[in-house]
């Protein structure tokens, strides 16, 4: 915030655009967030369709239903046959209605677990792919498990007997897109933001203000330099020029990179190695706290 | 993710809900009776006339449920406020305010000792502590109970009361989720026994980790447990939720949980549960 603008935020007064800067300053981790969240970046289906070939849709959870804002299917990353799982936004208006703007119900969850497990069986890497503002918070989510479905990823990313490689792509919203990055590498487009809650959110909670979204976002350290920096993600994509969706296909083309870099770093490990170093990732993780 | 989505916009909530106010006789929620509330308090924080569960805190819970000589383990762990938060008021603030409250470092107290006849771990969330939020002092302090369970072979009760992850944490509170969640894929391997029990309130990361990931998940009676808070999706729907939404019995109901149990059976039941799980 700038001095001008803290002091109008604590007197209440000044020039109406002095006030509208103020009610919204121009902050680095916000400004982040806009290019995240920005209309023309591409999607994780955008990611997946340009990366890999072959992509073959695998459909439903067995028990309920099919959910349409998540996509899964096998495919082929280099010519290697891989597991590849991501959420699905929608373009069009209607489509974006259709697919619950990208937030998956339990079934979502449930449908990507049950694929992580048809990619264990025949021993095949899995890639996900992650934009989303949260898991779907409905009615029909609580009345089928959202709790359950996503707890129950957590646990079973953490020894499925596969390599897997999560991407955040976009929004990283909290335990809806945790469920898809318990991963033995977890990577953050250089726009993107992870994060436990939404600035808007936090916003409206503490400061009792949803407008104040860009100074939630600052306090909240989302961007992927910030979670790099406390070691909750493993590795950062950089984006061609002002954010991936100005040059889409260089932006592909980078992710791509990084991504068969680490699957051939995860292939060479033995399984139980594999399983060991997940294991103590995240049994270690976070650990900020003194004896 | 949020514990915090239900309370009004009030932070260090939880005592409201308690009885241990001012004055001797209060209304009871449940009944709307004036009731006496020592009868309370000597009946485990329940309406002796309705049965209501009131909250109670975290070392009244093990006093409740381990036999005396039981150990309280696992103490030390101080928050270092790893995003330096602050909002309308520090999060450094925050918590010094919560640990002269509670006189607790955090909202967690890791115990060991007899059940009945079973040598037990027991992680108690206490709700009080900043809406019983998990950062990375609960996430690693539950985890070391996991830790326990698994050096030891010995079974592992959770008790929740929280509104989800620590939000003035940011993603290192999210991590929480993974890590608890790992260490309880390694107890499940070794076919330790684990019990989840979700107290009022069970919502946000908790519910959706740890607390949905028992052999058995059992519930007080009345309980608010849920994934996301139901003001969030009243928003979202646009509409009044149903009557019992998101409580216990609506949860069992719906499949998603073992067995709902009065507060003065929980340990009888617990005790059957581990009799059971007893390697053999
Ligand atoms: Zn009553």
């Amino acid at each position: 915030m700038t001095q001008q603008a803290a002091k109008v935020e604590q007197t209440g007064t000044g020039t109406p655009e002095q006030v509208r800067a103020a009610a919204e300053p121009v902050l680095p981790r916000w400004q982040k967030t806009e290019l995240a969240r920005h209309p023309q970046r591409p999607d994780p289906m955008a990611f997946i369709e340009s990366i890999f070939t072959d992509f073959s849709e695998i459909h439903g959870d067995r028990a309920f239903g099919d959910d349409p804002a998540m996509s899964c299917g096998f495919a082929r990353f280099q010519g290697q046959e891989v597991m590849v799982i991501g959420n699905v936004k929608g373009r069009t208006t209607k489509e974006k209605v259709f697919r619950k703007f990208g937030m998956p119900d339990p079934e979502g969850y449930r449908k990507a677990l049950r694929v992580m497990k048809i990619a264990e069986k025949f021993n095949r890497p899995v890639f996900t792919f992650i934009d989303l503002m949260g898991a779907n918070p409905g009615l029909g989510a609580e009345e089928r498990g959202q709790a359950e479905a996503i707890a129950r990823n957590l646990r079973e990313m953490s020894r499925l007997r596969v390599p897997t490689i999560a991407t955040i792509t976009g929004e990283g919203g909290s335990g809806g897109a945790l469920a898809l990055a318990v991963a033995d590498r977890v990577l953050m487009l250089e726009t993107a933001i992870y994060s436990v809650i939404s600035p808007e959110a936090c916003a409206s909670i503490m400061w009792r203000d949803a407008s104040k979204r860009a100074l939630a976002a600052q306090a909240l350290k989302a961007t992927a330099e910030d979670v790099k920096a406390l070691a909750c993600v493993d590795d950062v994509v950089p984006e061609p020029g002002a954010g991936a969706h100005t040059a889409p296909e260089e932006a592909s083309r980078l992710l791509s990179e990084k991504l068969a870099w680490h699957l051939s770093e995860l292939k060479a490990l033995p399984v139980e190695e594999l399983l060991a170093r997940r294991y103590d990732k995240f049994r270690n993780i976070a650990q900020f706290y003194t004896a | 993710m949020s514990w915090f989505k239900r309370q009004g916009n009030t932070i260090e909530s939880g005592v409201e809900k308690s009885v241990r106010t001012e004055g001797l006789w209060f209304k009871c929620e449940g009944c709307s009776q004036v009731i006496w509330k020592a009868d309370v308090e000597a009946n485990q924080q329940i309406c002796p006339k309705c049965g209501r569960h009131y909250r109670i805190d975290a070392r009244a819970r093990i006093e409740a449920l381990l036999e005396p000589g039981y150990e309280l383990v696992d103490l030390e762990l101080k928050s270092t406020d790893p995003l330096d938060f602050s909002d309308l008021k520090s999060y450094k603030s925050r918590l010094k305010k919560a640990q002269e409250s509670t006189g607790l470092n955090d909202a967690i107290v890791n115990a060991t000792g007899m059940l009945g006849k079973h040598r037990v771990v027991l992680s108690v969330m206490e709700y009080s502590f900043i809406g019983g939020s998990m950062g990375a002092v609960v996430g690693e302090t539950i985890a070391r109970a996991v830790d326990r369970a698994i050096a030891d072979r010995l079974p592992l009760i959770i008790i929740s009361a929280s509104g989800g992850a620590r939000m003035m944490e940011g993603i290192v509170s999210l991590m929480q989720l993974a890590k608890i969640s790992a260490a309880l894929g390694r107890l499940d391997e070794l076919r330790v026994p684990y019990i989840s029990v979700l107290t009022d309130p069970t919502t946000g990361g908790v519910t959706a980790s740890f607390a949905m990931l028992g052999d058995l998940n059992i519930a007080e009676p009345g309980a608010l447990i849920g994934f996301a808070g139901p003001r969030v999706i009243e928003q979202t729907i646009r509409q009044k939720l149903p009557e019992g939404f998101q409580r216990s019995e609506f949860l069992l109901e719906h499949g998603m949980l073992d067995a709902v149990v009065d507060r003065r059976e929980l340990k009888s039941y617990l005790s059957r549960a581990l009799d059971f799980m007893q390697p053999v």
